[in-house]
Formats: C-alpha cells, sequence, structure tokens
C-alpha cells in the first residue's frame, strides 16, 4: 500500500467518514446497468439459491431454486436467468458503428453498447463464474437435455465472470466493493471493506450519524442480512433449513397446495434477504454516478463494446463454448494481455487523476512544482541539422531521487519526452531540477507553439509516463502450439462426458 | 478450590504456573485446543492474550459473550449435512473408495490390502453404537494400532485420536482420517512405504482448481495431524519420518459428488505450526507479572431461588480490566481466527492503532503504530521521534502531494486522449 493512501485510511479513521484517494471515476457506469446478486447454498460447489436481478431499481426481478439440490430445479433457474439475461444482452447490439480500417485490422462494425453487470462483491463475481461454468456445456440433447438458452448462459457469465472481469481497465462486470474500494479510503481494513453495507456505510452514512458507527451497525447479520453469496449461517440454521424441510415433506406428501404455500415462504425469506443488499448496491451506484468520470472512460468502454461485439460475433459464427482449461499457448496470451492492460490502465489513472500521481510523487517517481525558467532556443547540433532542445527549470518541494539521463513525461503532454539534466538543492528549501525536452515539439527547428511550457506553470514529471508503452511477447498461433506445450489445442467439441457431467 | 492446589503466588516453576494457570480460569472445565484452534495459533503468533488464555483453558467464545462481544462464527446446517454425507461416501465399504482413489491415475500409488481399523468404536461394542467418546481409552486403542503398523502391518486407521502437547496442555485432534501405507508412483519398489493422512474436505476441486483459502486451512490442519502422528511414534521409538510430509486430500470433483485426490505438500505449514508450539512454554513469563487479581472466572454459581439469574463470579467490567491487563496484538484477521476478535478490535480502534486497519496499513505508515502520532507527524503538528526520520519524511510528503493534488483539476473528460 502506498503512504499516501495508508495516511489516507489514517485520516478516514480520525474522521469517521471515508476520504476519497481518487479526483474522479474510473471505471464506467452504463446508463442502464444490470444488478445482479446471487445467494447460493453453504457447503455445495454451485447451488444456486436465488438471484435478484434487473436494470430498475424500483422492480427486481427475483428467481428462487426452492429445492437446491434438485437438478431440474437447478435448470429451470438457469432458465429463467437465461430468459432475463439474454434480452438485456441482445438489447444492447441493436446499434453499430463502422470502425475505419487500419493498417492490422479491417473495416467493421462495433457495437455502440455493451451490456454491464453489477455485482455487490467478487464473491458475486465467482458465484457467476461457477453457475456459468456449470452450465456451458450443457446440450439440448443427450441424457439430461436443458433448454437451449442455458449452455448460451454459460457462455455469457463465462465471457463476463471470467474472461472480462479480471481484465484491468474492464466495465463489463463489475464487483461493487471493489470498485468503491479503488476510489475511496476507510478508516477499516481492507478486509472489512470486503462487507459491502460497511464499505457503503463509511462512504455514505446516513444522516447525523458518522459512517464509523453507521458500519458498526451494518455488520450485525440480524440488523443487514450479508451480501452474499454466502447467507448467514443463523438465516439458514433458522428459517431456511425450516423451509425448505416443510416443503420438501410436503412434496413426499404429495400435498400440492402445502407445497405451494412452503414454496411461497421460501421465497419471501429469501426475498427479505436479498432486498437490503438491492438498496444498498443501487446506492453504491449513485456514489459512482455522482463522481466525474475519468477522461479515458469513454475509451475503455469502447474497448469493451469491442470485445463484447468480439464475443457475439465469434457465438453466432459457431465458436465452441470457452474451454474447461485454456492451451499452453492461450494461458500465455492471456497473462500478456491481463499485464499490458493493467499498465495501460495504471498509465491512464496516473494521467487523469492527479490524486492517483500524487501516490507515485511520494514514492519517487515523480515530482511536481513550478516552472522557473524556459530557454526555448536552445538547440542540438546532429550531423547539418539542429533540433530543438529547450531547457526547462523547475522548482520543486518534492524530493527528488532520480539520476540525471533518466527520461520523464508530464500528464499534462504525455507524448513529450523530457530527460533530466540536473538535480541541485534549491536556496529557497526543496530542489531545482533542469529539464531538457527531447520530443513532441512538431518537426520544425523551432518548437511549435505551445508545445514548451511556460514560466510559472505547474508540471507534474513521472518516469513511468515515459516507459516504453509494454508490448506484447511474440506468441505462436494457436494451431502451431510447439508439441512441448501440449501440441495444438482441440478445437472443444462438446463430448458425451460433458454433457453427461454429473450436477448433483 | 481444593486444599492441595497451591495458591497462585505460588513459588515460580511448572508447578507454580500449572496453578496460576488454573487460577485464572477458575473452578470451570478447561477447554483445550483442537486442530483448528492449534492451527489458528499460526496466523497470530504474536499475540500474547491469546496465548495466556489459551494456556489457561479459558472458554473463550464464553468470555467474548460475557463481556458483550459475541463472536460470529457458525456453520451452515447444510454445509454440514454436506460434509458428513461426502465423508460417509469416502469412507463407505471401509474406506474401499479412498483406497481405490490412491491407485488410481493420477496418483498410481502402490498401496497394499489394508485391514480396516475403526478406532473409534471398542472392539465389542455394537457397530450402531455412536463413536465412542472416551478419550483416554480410544488414545490408547490408536497407540495399538500404530504399534502394529510400526511392525509392519498396513492398517487402515480409521478415526484416530492423536495427542499434542499444547502449551503444557494435552489437546487431542482427530484427522478425519486415516492413515494408511503406500508407496508413491516414483518411488523405487525397494522403497519402504509411507503413512500418509488423509483429510476428507466437501468443498469441490472444479477443473483441477479450489478455493486457496479452504485449500491452505485444510493444509495446516493436516500439518497438526501429521505433527500429532509423528509424535506418537517418536513415542513408540518409531523414526518419526515413516508419517509423509504429502497429505491426501480428498474432495468432490467439479460439480458431482465424485471424490478426487489430491497430494498436498505440507511441509510448510508443519514448520509453522512446530515453531508455534515450541514458542509456548515461555507462557511462564508472560503470566509471571501478572496481576494476583487477573483471572477469567467464568463460572456462575446456581441461583438461590427458582426463576432468580444466577450469580456470576466475576461480572462484564471485572473481565474486561483483566483482559486488558495482558497485552494483545489485534490484526484484522483475529476475526476469522479468535473468538475474542470483537472485543480486541474496539479496544484496538478505541487506542487509535494502526494495527486495526491492518499490517500494510501500519507498514505503509513506517511502523508508526499509533494513527493519531502518524498524522500529527504528517501535519507538521508533531516532530518525528528517534528512528521515525524517514517515516516522517515520507508521511508529510504524502499530506503535502495528497493535500495539492485535491486542488488541481483532473484531465476533462471527454478530452481527447492525448495517450492514443
Ligand atoms: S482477537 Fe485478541 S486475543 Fe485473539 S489473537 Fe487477536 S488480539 Fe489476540
Amino acid at each position: 500500500m502506498s503512504t499516501l493512501t495508508a495516511l489516507a485510511r489514517a485520516r478516514a479513521a480520525r474522521g469517521g467518514r471515508a476520504v476519497p484517494i481518487t479526483a474522479v471515476r474510473h471505471v464506467h457506469v452504463s446508463d442502464e446497468p444490470l444488478v445482479v446478486i446471487p445467494l447460493m447454498q453453504a457447503g455445495e460447489a454451485a447451488a444456486p439459491l436465488a438471484v435478484m436481478a434487473g436494470t430498475d431499481r424500483d422492480a427486481p426481478t427475483l428467481l428462487v431454486v426452492a429445492q437446491p439440490r434438485n437438478r431440474d430445479q437447478r435448470f429451470e433457474f438457469l432458465t429463467a436467468f437465461a430468459e432475463l439475461l439474454v434480452p438485456y444482452i441482445d438489447a444492447r447490439r441493436q446499434h453499430t458503428e463502422t470502425v475505419e480500417a487500419t493498417k492490422n485490422h479491417e473495416e467493421w462494425e462495433r457495437c455502440t453498447d455493451a451490456p454491464q453487470l453489477i455485482l455487490p462483491n467478487p464473491g458475486g463475481v465467482e458465484a457467476l463464474r461457477l453457475l456459468g461454468r456449470s452450465a456451458r456445456f450443457r446440450t439440448v440433447d443427450g441424457p439430461y437435455p436443458v433448454d437451449a438458452r442455458v449452455p448460451l448462459l454459460g457462455r455469457y457469465l463465462t465471457w463476463f465472470a471470467d474472461d472480462r472481469a479480471p481484465m484491468p481497465g474492464s466495465s463489463v462486470c463489475l464487483a461493487l466493493t471493489s470498485v468503491l474500494a479503488q476510489h475511496w479510503a476507510t478508516g477499516q481494513s481492507a478486509l472489512e471493506d470486503q462487507h459491502l453495507p460497511a464499505l457503503l456505510s463509511w462512504i455514505d452514512p446516513p444522516d447525523g450519524m458518522s459512517g464509523a458507527a453507521a458500519a458498526l451497525l451494518a455488520e450485525d447479520p440480524d440488523a443487514v442480512p450479508p451480501a452474499g453469496p454466502a447467507t448467514d449461517p443463523a438465516f439458514d440454521t433458522g428459517v431456511l433449513a425450516p423451509l425448505v424441510r416443510a416443503q420438501e415433506e410436503a412434496r413426499a406428501a404429495d400435498d400440492m397446495r402445502a407445497v405451494a404455500k412452503a414454496e411461497e415462504e421460501l421465497r419471501a425469506a429469501l426475498a427479505a434477504q436479498l432486498e437490503p443488499t438491492w438498496e444498498t448496491v443501487w446506492r453504491g451506484i449513485d456514489v459512482l454516478r455522482a463522481m466525474p468520470a475519468a477522461a479515458s472512460d469513454e475509451l475503455r468502454w469502447q474497448v469493451d463494446r469491442g470485445r463484447f461485439t468480439d464475443f457475439m460475433t465469434g457465438i453466432e459464427d459457431g465458436a465452441p463454448p470457452q474451454p474447461k482449461r485454456p492451451s499452453a499457448v492461450a494461458a500465455a496470451r492471456r497473462l500478456a494481455d491481463l499485464e499490458s492492460a493493467q499498465q495501460s490502465y495504471d498509465r491512464t489513472q496516473a494521467i487523469d487523476d492527479p490524486l492517483v500521481l500524487a501516490r507515485y510523487r511520494v514514492g519517487g517517481e515523480a515530482f511536481a512544482g513550478r516552472i522557473t525558467f524556459v530557454d526555448a532556443e536552445r538547440q542540438e547540433i546532429k550531423g547539418k541539422r539542429a533540433w530543438p532542445r529547450p531547457l526547462v527549470v523547475m522548482q520543486t518541494q518534492d524530493e527528488v531521487i532520480l539520476r540525471p539521463g533518466v527520461k520523464l513525461a508530464s500528464p499534462a503532454r504525455v507524448n513529450q519526452t523530457v530527460r533530466l539534466l540536473a538535480v541541485r538543492p534549491a536556496e529557497a528549501g526543496g530542489f531545482e531540477v533542469e529539464l531538457e525536452l527531447q520530443s513532441g515539439m512538431g518537426r520544425g527547428k523551432t518548437p511549435e507553439a505551445g508545445s514548451v511550457p511556460a514560466v510559472g506553470e505547474e508540471r507534474c514529471y513521472a518516469t513511468f509516463l515515459a516507459e516504453q508503452r509494454g508490448t506484447r511477447p511474440e506468441l505462436p498461433d494457436a494451431d502451431q502450439t510447439p508439441w512441448t506445450h501440449g501440441g495444438p489445442p482441440w478445437p472443444h467439441v462438446a463430448r458425451a462426458e460433458d454433457q453427461a457431467e454429473e450436477w448433483r | 478450590m481444593s486444599p492441595s492446589v497451591p495458591q497462585a503466588t505460588a513459588a515460580p516453576g511448572p508447578a507454580g504456573t500449572a496453578a496460576r494457570l488454573d487460577a485464572l480460569r477458575g473452578p470451570v472445565p478447561p477447554r483445550s485446543h483442537d486442530a483448528r484452534t492449534i492451527a489458528a495459533l499460526t496466523v497470530n503468533p504474536g499475540c500474547s492474550r491469546r496465548a495466556v488464555l489459551d494456556a489457561a483453558g479459558v472458554d473463550k467464545r464464553k468470555l467474548a459473550e460475557r463481556i458483550g462481544f459475541p463472536a460470529r462464527y457458525g456453520q451452515s446446517p447444510f454445509a454440514i449435512t454436506r460434509g458428513l454425507a461426502f465423508e460417509k461416501q469416502v469412507k463407505a465399504d471401509n474406506c474401499a473408495a479412498l483406497l481405490e482413489l490412491l491407485r488410481a491415475e493420477p496418483l498410481r500409488f502402490d498401496v497394499p490390502e489394508h485391514e480396516y481399523v475403526d478406532l473409534g468404536v471398542e472392539p465389542e461394542a455394537d457397530p450402531a453404537a455412536p463413536v465412542n467418546l472416551d478419550r483416554a481409552a480410544r488414545y490408547e486403542r490408536t497407540r495399538q494400532a500404530f504399534a502394529r503398523v510400526a511392525a509392519g502391518e498396513p492398517l487402515l486407521a480409521d478415526h484416530p485420536l492423536l495427542r499434542l502437547d499444547v502449551g503444557g496442555r494435552t489437546a487431542y485432534v482427530e484427522p478425519d482420517v486415516v492413515a494408511l501405507s503406500a508407496r508413491p508412483a516414483d518411488a523405487s519398489a525397494s522403497a519402504p512405504a509411507r503413512l500418509y493422512v488423509a483429510e476428507v474436505k466437501s468443498f469441490a476441486v472444479i477443473d483441477g482448481q479450489a478455493d486457496p483459502a479452504k485449500v491452505g486451512a485444510a493444509a495446516t490442519q493436516a500439518a497438526v495431524y501429521v505433527l500429532a502422528l509423528r509424535r506418537l511414534f517418536t513415542e513408540l521409538g518409531v523414526d518419526p519420518a515413516i508419517v509423509a510430509d504429502d497429505v491426501l486430500l480428498i474432495c468432490p470433483t467439479d460439480f458431482a459428488n465424485k471424490p478426487s485426490a489430491h497430494l498436498l505438500d505440507v511441509r510448510r505449514q508443519i514448520a509453522a505450526v512446530e515453531r508455534q508450539l515450541a514458542r509456548l512454554p515461555r507462557i511462564g513469563a508472560l503470566i509471571a507479572d501478572l496481576d494476583p487479581a487477573v483471572d477469567f472466572d467464568l463460572a456462575v454459581d446456581p441461583p438461590e431461588a427458582k426463576g432468580e439469574p444466577g450469580r456470576e463470579h466475576r461480572s462484564a467490567v471485572e473481565l474486561t480490566k483483566s483482559l486488558t491487563m495482558i497485552e494483545a496484538r489485534y490484526a484484522p484477521e483475529c476475526v476469522t481466527n479468535c473468538e475474542m476478535a470483537f472485543h480486541c478490535r474496539s479496544e484496538a480502534r478505541a487506542a487509535g492503532a494502526a494495527d486495526a486497519l491492518g499490517r500494510s496499513v501500519r507498514d505503509a505508515l513506517g511502523g508508526i503504530e499509533s494513527l493519531s502520532e502518524a498524522l500529527e507527524i504528517a501535519d507538521g503538528t508533531a516532530g518525528a521521534g528517534s528512528g521515525q526520520h524517514e517515516a516522517a519524511r515520507l508521511l508529510r510528503a504524502a499530506a503535502r502531494a495528497y493535500d495539492e493534488a485535491l486542488r488541481v483539476a483532473p484531465r476533462a473528460a471527454g478530452g481527447s486522449e492525448a495517450d492514443g
């Protein structure tokens, strides 16, 4: 953790209220997100109990599995979930825009929107991942036929929870606790921040109450049901288990009226567990919407829209479901993708957000101050040509531990590389830094207008902004995987063993 | 208190320590460690408070309740049912399925025919009777069974009961399971067979992956069993290396009930548990300077008249006061590992301790323990103490960078993406 974030946490603890650690919002919030709150049965790998979902805060849909261990009921549940999710996804691809051809890519059509799922916490995302895994290899024939929408749902959920959610900078599948904690420092520990009602209490406490006090109240599972996917064990013991038993007994006795009654009670009990979380998640979305979006938000969402378009095209072209385990090359490619996405996300956040940049200043990777002297005429003669090499002197209070020669760039002009020439202690305290501008000044002998900072201007220079952008290692195409890495991956065809895979 | 028990002020030394520990607990039966609580010792090893409470055998759950900070542990009945059903399935027919798993891919262990012994049941007892609870007898049966194993008999021991000395107090631990002698597939035929502890867990392994937190907890618990089993063999005069460093984790596969076996190297966990156990005997030093008035007597005398509440030996205030006399070392991880967590948390928060925010926050504050001290240094209202100069420099830089950044306008949204 950075010193700055730790200090923000200490300040939050003192003030009893969360402190922002970003100035802008670094995730996209869709105009119409789909909120999904899954509850799973304790002790089972992927037995859904209920899902509350919808795009309308005032009209959530509640799906319940009355007997979580009954296979047919699970598939009915998944079908109903698909009935909710598929139209939501389809509506996002009604309109497309033409993306012009580039060197590497021909002209293509990109969806103008993309779906966005918002879950209360990472556990919710994991629950979706498991549901996706359990559903995507199902088939409409074979020993356990399912509705055609079930395997499709499985592939969608896998895309959201497994493919996109871990990708830095992607906003199609968000865990609210992680997003809020990315933007706010609370006066409690990171462990406690995983509890959505407590975390939100620190950020947005009820009137007349401190965040600290509200968080303490929110931790009581009797007063505020947990945000899932696990239910409160006391609820399982006191409410759920007796209702499930009553329902099983009624079924065994073939008393359909009693079955209906028990199911109705079960539904009501689960609704009561879910409704407070539903409201909390929407409150969290309000908090996010109230923050200004980062400058790169649009571009990042554009990447999400592009990925969404690709994924949907793949499904239409008959691509197989995502494999259980990726091939060696696919895994390496994925790792490289994650890494470069992380780099670019870190970088754009620092460029867009002075509070994020401030963390790097404390760590010595950046410094900020005022320009005190500029020699815009300075040149360097190389061969027969003279190149503009303006000299800039800056006054900073930051301790500059960087060595002469390092390359720097400023968020104010990211594509301009600057070289550190000298650092010396300033008479008035702090440091005086001599910089040489090396690029980003146009093609002429003299710098383009506006490309050289002016005396009196505030600037921040950082090393990592000048670093070479991560390039992906060259990887062989999938069908040329060397045999040492398991040979070419077989195209995944639904095998009998997958279709018949047991699901208790 | 019986007259033969020395008073709390007795001379130091093992007997004095034991007496003081008994006095700390008061006239209630001691709580002993089990595998879970021993495993928990590795999470926050430096805490004197827990060390003393455990050594004295104080019922921490009850203590936390009495002082108004009940622990919120609990297991769902669904999880319990599932766990029992899975264990039953794996152990059916004298653990036939378990042996089959070891012989099959991918382990391909060389497993001889085993004689199955259920050490939970008396030899001539009715098989339908519940598992016998007499620990001493069960431990003795376990000992005899393993003496036969030491002599080379392949024996599959179900419900063994092992012993471990924890801070001078005997703790009994029960591997769900079973030790079996087997030879890994890659071992040469002349290599001696080793004993494996098998741990049956009902969390699923999906596409070869399981929840790392659950695997970690299972590994530490299994390490406790390995250690206890090794101690037993040492007592029997047999080289403890007979017990393998690897344990077998038996879990359901994917979304089905089908069990699969996974070999888990627990050497690191064994070392961690051993280290913690070795530290515990210093308990004498911890309690030596304790005020004689400190105790955690949770006893309640029966009410004088029907319908009236019983008389508590110690009030919540007294118990809380006693707790404050023993140093704690709260960390957020305590919440999942120690029954006293909510009390210790509120104490740490009230004191403004950086530890309440987590070790990483405290480290990032340059190791400064008090939040208000860190904040004062950062704001320049307090000077840095000796050895705090580097921390102070960073804190001041952080405060300045943060406050300055608040005044800078972020890059406008919708602006062109200069970074391409
Ligand atoms: S909860 Fe308290 S007693 Fe328990 S380990 Fe943590 S600090 Fe020690």
